[in-house]
């Protein structure tokens, strides 16, 4: 399946991951037949419009997504082992030390009644046996290592009276508290101010990346990917339409959302009249359509696309779910 | 910090001059003062003089005034009803009043607390749906019927404990207290859970609902995300975020417990304030409801106050902290 | 999270259109009704309130004596035991008081005066509560200031206190040959003018998160009259969390009324509710006459219990988090 190094497993590999959500109204699927990796230190881009599954599937990974949604098939392999049948308490044990996660809103993700050296001091004795003293230490040092000024003082403050990109600072500095070895980011800049977020994604990468870290970076923004990224997937309805190297997927997008996708951002250097729009939406998770789930908004879509679904395949250095790409009938051939 | 103070003491100054204000109106305008002093057989001049001296005929301003500062003394004038001063009356009865009024609160704390974070935290166990299957029919029952229950059960059919009254007290200065005496506790236990029943399960359910919701926030799931244990979690954070704004509402919920304590008294026949009051409504004592009415305003505004700093003391948010002015760059 | 809750947005609110289109068949379809239909809880405690309504509407017709029709009452019946007991006949099935009224109809004309007193009271409440918020949120400014602080101040005291001060006043005032007649409408301005302030609050908080939204700005700039524009837009709107409270204050409403009359305050002696037969009966307990205070006293708890589970229900079934 992916390209990594004959020599080293991944880090995380997700198999035909499917999580369902059961309405009384039927059964939702929001992540559907999902598979992945990502090898130590890598930084993979999930990007995706929002509903796309890109944020659930982080959250399968570490096994906190809300009931009454759950995981309906598939497996997930971290380090090797199996994660996703662990009991809570194994899990738990996972969760921080070996992998971190961040979430969008710093303000809502700290608790607004502890101080941040508290909250800090905590995370860190949880995962180590320090003593209080060290764990402080510890604390102090993590704060200045993601650039906030006077970490000291800062100890002693709360989450409200920091600013929203301090405040991520923060947040990141206690998702590498114990120096997990992968880091799933979701959203982690959408929420700040654009002049900010350049400078917390730079921070995330040169940490992680000190650590040895991989990072999932979620996001629905192409810029933030076009920054950091080692390897994109692109998520659409639930399923993994394109997964390759970045400059792959930037410069020669294969699927014809992808397509869309990149023709739609602006670009400084070329002179163009009209952004491309991709016509019609996401479908709606309980009105997904047959086949390729792509294919009502497709120009390009013919007989197959509406009645089978299309598997990733491999189309040079990236991998494509989408049957113009069959390798069967030629590199792009049609059905 | 100060500058809140100040700020709510100049709040609870209106209020009680509101509340004044209400209780004047209430000696001064509603039925005739001079006919509730009088016989009938008076004649007008007399009447007259007797308004003149008491100064009826003052502008208003001034017997307001006169009223506020006989009200700050103390002072309330006499009972229609009784003929005593009502000063003394409130004195005889208001240490029943308070005991009655604390036990029941620290009673519905005691079990009401525990019981709603049990039923938070453990929403989908039968205990838990038992529990609040109680609650709910605990809201439905009228305080009056729990007493009357309680004392069909424990007074009549079992003979255990005392129907009325609040047995052998101690006095001590100018307070009475039932605490010391056996039978003074005996007759304590009854009323207090009659008054204490309804605020109890208004705070299970309260306790329980905010349970709920901040086990729904992102810091919770967060603070699972980073592995923190369930205990930590539970307690740590949950807890003490529930229970901040439990904090307010407990408060709010003393000021009622005195004002319920009314049903309650009259239910047991216990001698405080709230019996006093229900005989001044209907015998139209006016003395009597308005001194009620004000020293019961000013225990309520007083608590009301005390919540606040407490709320202020509790919740860091709401201090303003010198340091925001120089802190965070982005 | 960057998702958005898979509730509305995965097209739940706008389902498959329903083969039958007649808006009763679209009601029977909705969220809503769904989630009646399939909750034991609200069946049951919709059928008890059913019953109860019934039972206090067509009392005239299916009590066997009417207690408030002086001159059919005899003190010779007095203090009956209930039916099963020794001495008990049908003639008074759950007994009769110490008046020689019948305790199942007094219990039935009763429910009837808790009930009317209740709905009153909160229709009462309601209005003004809806209609103040209305104006306070809209309107804003020093209106608003002033209609704030008095709900603020009124708050801070129990409504009880707050009722029987009202009913104190009303007595001081009123003349003693009136006092019976009106002592039910004095009743229902005591217990309304208790509860109209979280009615006001709620109404104020919608009433002014909608009056910032773009449609209302555009309607007040081609000149719409604002009380159009209120009553057309906003008042939809705050429709469901004023049902919720409405439900929750009538449950109140009724223990309040109950609570008044068992203290002497309430109804007038002759037009017994189940408060006052309580507190009759309550002085015959020691004697053991218990069923002149338990009967009425179990009506009341099945009628509030069955109004607070509705008003459970109907809080939980329109709440859109907990979809």
């Amino acid at each position: 399946m992916a390209e990594t190094p004959p020599d080293r497993r991944p880090l995380l590999r997700v198999e035909k991951l499917r999580v369902e959500f059961p309405t009384r109204r039927g059964t939702l699927t929001a992540v559907d037949n999902v598979s992945f990796e990502i090898g130590e230190g890598e930084v993979l881009g999930v990007v995706g419009e929002s509903g796309a599954g890109k944020s659930i599937t982080g959250s399968a990974i570490i096994g906190l997504i809300e009931p009454p949604g759950r995981i309906a098939g598939g497996r997930i392999y971290f380090e090797g082992s199996r994660i996703d049948d662990l009991p809570y308490e194994k899990l738990r044990h996972i969760r921080g030390k070996r992998i971190g996660t961040i979430f969008q809103d710093p303000l809502t993700s700290l608790n607004p009644l502890y101080t941040i050296g508290r909250q800090l001091t905590e995370t860190i004795l949880t995962h180590a046996d320090f003593s209080a003293a060290d764990a402080r230490a510890r604390a102090i040092e993590l704060l200045g290592e993601v650039g906030i000024p006077s970490p000291v003082q800062r100890m002693e403050h709360y989450p409200h009276q920091f600013s929203g990109g301090m405040r991520q600072r923060v947040v990141i500095a206690l998702a590498l508290c114990a120096n997990p070895r992968l880091v799933i980011a979701d959203e982690p800049t959408t929420a700040l101010d654009v002049s900010i977020q350049a400078q917390i994604i730079a921070v995330l990468k040169a940490r992680c990346r000190d650590r040895g870290a991989a990072i999932m970076l979620i996001t629905h923004d192409m810029g933030v990917i076009a920054e950091t990224a080692d390897r994109v997937a692109v998520m659409y309805s639930g399923r993994i339409v394109e997964v390759g190297p970045l400059r792959e997927v930037v410069k020669h997008p294969r699927h014809p959302y992808t397509v869309g996708l990149m023709g739609s951002i602006p670009s400084i250097r070329e002179k163009a009249e009209r952004l491309t729009q991709i016509e019609g939406s996401m479908p709606r998770l309980n009105r997904i359509p047959a086949g390729c789930a792509f294919h009502p908004r497709c120009h390009e879509a013919f007989a197959r696309c509406m009645s089978e679904r299309p598997e990733l395949m491999t189309n040079g250095p990236s991998q494509v779910a989408c049957w113009l790409f069959d390798s069967r009938t030629g590199s792009a051939g049609h059905g | 910090m100060i500058a809140f103070i100040l700020r709510r003491l100049v709040q609870s100054i209106g209020v009680m001059l509101v509340v004044g204000l209400v209780a004047f109106g209430l000696f001064r305008y509603v039925g005739d003062p001079i006919n509730n002093m009088v016989g009938q057989d008076t004649g007008d001049r007399d009447r007259e003089a007797l308004r003149q001296q008491l100064g009826l005929n003052d502008p208003f301003v001034v017997q307001f005034a006169r009223f506020a500062g006989n009200a700050v003394k103390g002072e309330f004038g006499v009972s229609y009803r009784q003929g005593r001063k009502v000063s003394t009356l409130i004195a005889e009865r208001l240490p029943a009043t308070l005991e009655l009024s604390f036990a029941a609160a620290i009673f519905a704390l005691v079990i009401g607390v525990p019981l709603g974070v049990y039923t938070g935290l453990n929403r989908n166990k039968w205990q838990s749906k038992l529990f609040l299957g109680l609650s709910l029919v605990g809201v439905s029952l009228p305080t009056f019927l729990i007493g009357i229950l309680l004392i069909l059960l424990f007074s009549v059919i079992l003979g255990w404990l005392p129907a009325f009254g609040r047995g052998e007290v101690v006095r001590l200065g100018w307070w009475t207290t039932g605490l010391l005496t056996v039978s003074g506790l005996r007759a304590l236990l009854m009323p207090t859970v009659t008054l204490g029943f309804f605020q109890m399960t208004l705070i299970i359910r309260l306790v329980r609902a905010e349970m709920l919701e901040v086990l729904r926030t992102d810091y919770i799931k967060f603070a699972r995300a980073r592995g923190l244990s369930n205990r930590a979690i539970n307690f740590g954070h949950a807890l003490k975020n529930t229970l901040v704004p439990v904090i307010t509402i407990t408060g709010i919920q003393l000021g009622s417990i005195i004002a319920f304590a009314i049903i309650t008294e009259q239910v047991f026949q216990w001698p405080g304030m709230g019996l006093l009051f229900i005989q001044a409504v209907a015998f139209v004592d006016i003395p009597v409801m308005a001194a009620y009415l004000v020293l019961v305003g000013f225990l309520f505004v007083a608590i009301n106050l005390v919540v606040d700093i407490l709320y202020y003391v509790v919740d860091p948010r709401l201090r303003v902290d010198r340091a925001i002015a120089g802190g965070g760059y982005g | 999270m960057a998702e958005p809750a898979l509730g509305n947005d995965a097209g739940l609110g706008a389902h498959e259109p329903s083969r039958r289109s007649s808006a009763l068949a679209r009601a029977w379809d909705s969220d809503l009704a769904y989630s009646f239909r399939h909750s034991p809880v609200a069946v049951a405690s919709a059928v008890a309130t059913l019953v109860i309504f019934c039972g206090a509407a067509f009392a005239p017709l299916i009590a066997p004596h009417n207690p408030f029709d002086l001159a059919s009452v005899s003190l010779l019946d007095a203090r009956n035991p209930p039916v099963w007991s020794e001495g008990g006949s049908w003639d008074f099935p759950l007994g009769s008081d110490n008046l020689g009224r019948d305790v199942f109809s007094t219990i039935l004309f009763g429910s009837r005066l808790s009930l009317v007193v209740g709905f009153c009271s909160v229709i009462f409440a309601a209005t003004v509560g809806v209609v103040l918020g209305l104006v306070s949120g809209y309107v804003g400014g020093f209106v608003d200031t002033v209609i704030m602080r008095i709900a603020e101040v009124q708050l801070s005291f129990p409504a009880i206190l707050i009722a029987l001060l009202v009913d104190g006043i009303m007595r001081g005032v009123l003349p003693r040959e009136y006092q019976d007649q009106v002592a039910v409408y004095v009743l229902i301005l005591a217990i309304g003018l208790s509860y109209w302030v979280h009615f006001a609050r709620t109404v104020r908080g919608s009433t002014m998160v909608e009056r910032n939204k773009d449609y209302v700005q555009a309607a007040r700039v081609i000149g719409r009259h604002p009380v159009a524009i209120m009553l057309r837009h906003v008042l939809p709107n705050v429709m469901g969390p004023v049902l919720v409270i409405a439900t929750i204050t009538l449950a109140i409403a009724i223990i309040t009324e109950a609570t008044l009359s068992f203290l002497g305050v309430g109804v007038p002696p002759t037009e017994p509710s189940l408060g006052t037969l309580i507190r009759v009966g309550n002085d015959f307990l020691f004697s053991g006459e218990w069923w002149i205070s338990i009967f009425p006293g179990i009506a009341l708890v099945i009628l509030v219990l069955a109004v607070n589970m509705l008003g459970d229900w109907l809080r939980d079934a329109l709440n859109p988090k907990l979809r």
